[in-house]
């Protein structure tokens, strides 16, 4: 794989310094663990950004995949003795297992109906999670042990955020590698025309299913962390209105921007903090801001800023 | 046998709720092509409107076609504050300006109401009626008898009213309808208005059935929408085929295998039909345009 094009180096430079700086802003425990919750979905809503953002796909599943990383974390090593870190791997597997094997199927259906398929994968997955209650503690939650690597236990906010930031970092940079190399190409042809792309020869379903299957993974990982970070988890982790947050950050910071995905992760999961003075109003106050921002900004905020930049300037 | 006729009863009742709201979302999506995600709150707001009016010590009857008019008007609200300003927006956006809309009028509704489960009174008592050894709750009579009404009428306004023909014209080419002299804005508010409409009046049938609370309508809505995309989005007999199959499927198999399962069980055979079917059972296969 060709290495990142200088006309990225900057966007990821900044990125590195303001993941190094931001820390030092953070005053109190409590923040840390918002702010490293929202690296965490900034990871998941890049890598989601690049199936539904850039390939033009739909998927209202993805929390599911994100609960199958942080309820590997929690089972495995707790009911099974496996250790932390190969918990998060066997997570990543099965989920690259399963999304492998539901994608061909799958992506063969489009719009409304794909995004139907997703919903319903996401579902079964956050109904078994609810339902097998002596191995996931159904309803009430699971406690996760703590990630122990090379015999050190990682812990305290500053460690986890560490891990998040390099994590989302790492995922930053391998989206922004394949959008600018010849896989970004394949993804924006099919996201243009299904069977354009398929006539100049590239094969639609399997880079559909690739793509699919990496930001499955991506979430998956990005559960596991999440689990192992806050020590306990529950089921709404996996459920619907977690995967329609994630549609909502890359939507609202911009679909097929890997730093409107970032953006739009830390507004959507900061935002409801600042809302809490709204008290009863908070949910009314959050539906209508999303609303707003569909309506003033179609295409996101990071793409929507540019134009608007780019206009200024000319 | 008496198991299974006990079982497609109670599967026809659920059935008759997911019909409606599939219908809503079919009525919505023909004349906007968009996916309302809000048509469940519609619901939601028609069961707790109906629940705190007839608190009051109105009657029943009232309370419940206050509560259509108040849910149609909020339909109508959702068109004209929101829908129509986010004209030619691609579908994703859509999708997300609707649960938006969700998201607030659950927001509204746990302001306006409060947060705590509520019930309304069977409409005519709930002494169960025996007949051939099954016995059969007065409620799910109503239920299943208005549905039928609802989509009897609604059959009648589609195929006999000028109105109800310019909608399937608009269902059919927005352009050409548009061409044609069609008000497709006043089309589009009216499938708003009939959309609450419907979704209250399921709302309200099912608040004594099953308890009203301002998340209510999440699952009634995703329920009513693996309707609607599993009989085909936008066709009519699709939406009540789809929810009488979804209904029978969730009793049956909450009976026969396991009552855990029963949702999952639901939405996997929906997942199987689609790969055998990418338009569900009724709809209309699209022609891709490259």
């Amino acid at each position: 794989m060709p290495f990142v094009p200088a006309r990225n180096l900057g966007f990821l430079f900044f990125l590195a310094a303001l993941l190094a700086l931001l820390p030092f802003t953070i005053p109190n425990s409590f923040v840390f663990g918002v702010v490293i919750l929202a690296l965490l979905n900034a990871a998941v809503a890049v890598g989601l950004n690049l199936f539904v953002g850039s390939a033009g796909q739909i998927s209202l599943g993805h929390a599911g995949f994100f609960g199958i990383g942080a309820y590997s974390a929690a089972i495995l090593p707790a009911n099974y003795g496996l250790p932390g870190f190969s918990a998060l791997v066997v997570g990543a597997a099965a989920t690259g297992v399963l999304s492998y094997v539901i994608a061909r199927p799958i992506l063969r259906l489009s719009g409304h109906y794909l995004a139907m398929a997703t919903l319903g994968v996401g579902v079964i997955v956050f109904l078994v999670i609810n339902q097998e209650i002596p191995t996931t503690g159904g309803p009430d939650g699971k406690v996760v042990l703590p990630l122990e690597v090379f015999g050190v236990t990682l812990f305290g906010d500053m460690t986890w955020y560490g891990v998040a930031a390099v994590f989302l970092f790492l995922v930053t940079v391998i989206a922004l590698n394949l959008l600018e190399n010849g896989y970004g190409r394949i993804l924006r042809a099919l996201h243009a025309s299904e069977h354009g792309a398929r006539s100049v020869g590239i094969d639609v379903a399997g880079a559909k299913a690739a793509i699919f299957v990496l930001s499955a993974i991506i979430a998956s990982l990005a559960g596991s962390f999440y689990a192992f970070y806050v020590g306990f988890i529950t089921p709404s982790e996996a459920g619907f209105m977690k995967s329609v947050e994630l549609i909502i950050m890359i939507v609202a910071g911009g679909l097929g921007s890997v730093g409107g995905a970032i953006l739009g992760a830390f507004l959507i999961t900061l935002l409801p903090q600042f809302l809490t003075g709204f008290h009863d109003y908070e949910q009314l106050v959050f539906g209508l801001l999303l609303m707003l921002i569909v309506i003033m900004l179609r295409k996101g905020i990071v793409p929507s800023l540019a134009d608007f930049v780019r206009r200024r300037a000319t | 046998m008496t198991d299974f006729f006990q079982f497609l009863i109670a599967g026809c009742t659920v059935g008759s709720i997911y019909a409606l709201v599939a219908i809503g979302f079919s009525i919505i999506f023909n004349a906007t092509r968009i996916v309302n995600f809000a048509q469940g709150e519609f619901l939601m707001i028609g069961g707790m409107s109906a629940v705190f009016l007839s608190a009051t010590g109105m009657p029943l009857w009232l309370s419940a076609g206050l509560a259509i008019a108040i849910t149609a008007c909020a339909g109508i609200a959702l068109e004209a504050f929101a829908v129509r300003f986010a004209r030619g927006s691609s579908d994703l956006m859509l999708i997300v300006l609707t649960i938006g809309a969700a998201i607030a009028l659950r927001g509204l509704a746990q302001t306006v109401w409060d947060r705590n489960y509520h019930s309304l009174p069977a409409f005519s008592g709930s002494e169960p009626i025996r007949a051939f050894d099954l016995s059969i709750s007065p409620q799910s009579l109503w239920v299943m008898g208005v549905s039928v009404l609802v989509v009897i009428a609604l059959h009648a306004f589609f195929t006999l009213t000028l109105t109800g023909k310019s909608m399937r014209a608009v269902a059919a080419d927005r352009d050409a309808a548009l061409l044609m002299g069609i008000n497709v804005n006043r089309v589009m508010v009216i499938a708003f208005a009939m959309a609450g409409a419907l979704g209250a009046i399921g709302g309200v049938l099912i608040a004594p059935i099953s308890l009203m609370h301002f998340e209510a309508g999440i699952m009634l809505g995703l329920k009513g929408f693996a309707a609607a995309i599993l009989g085909g989005l936008g066709s009519f007999p699709g939406a009540i085929a789809g929810g009488l199959i979804l209904g029978f499927g969730e009793t049956l198999s909450a009976g026969y295998i396991t009552s855990s399962y029963k949702d999952a069980l639901a939405f996997l055979v929906i997942i199987v039909v689609l790969l055998v079917m990418p338009n569900g059972i009724l709809g209309k296969s699209s022609v891709g345009r490259v």
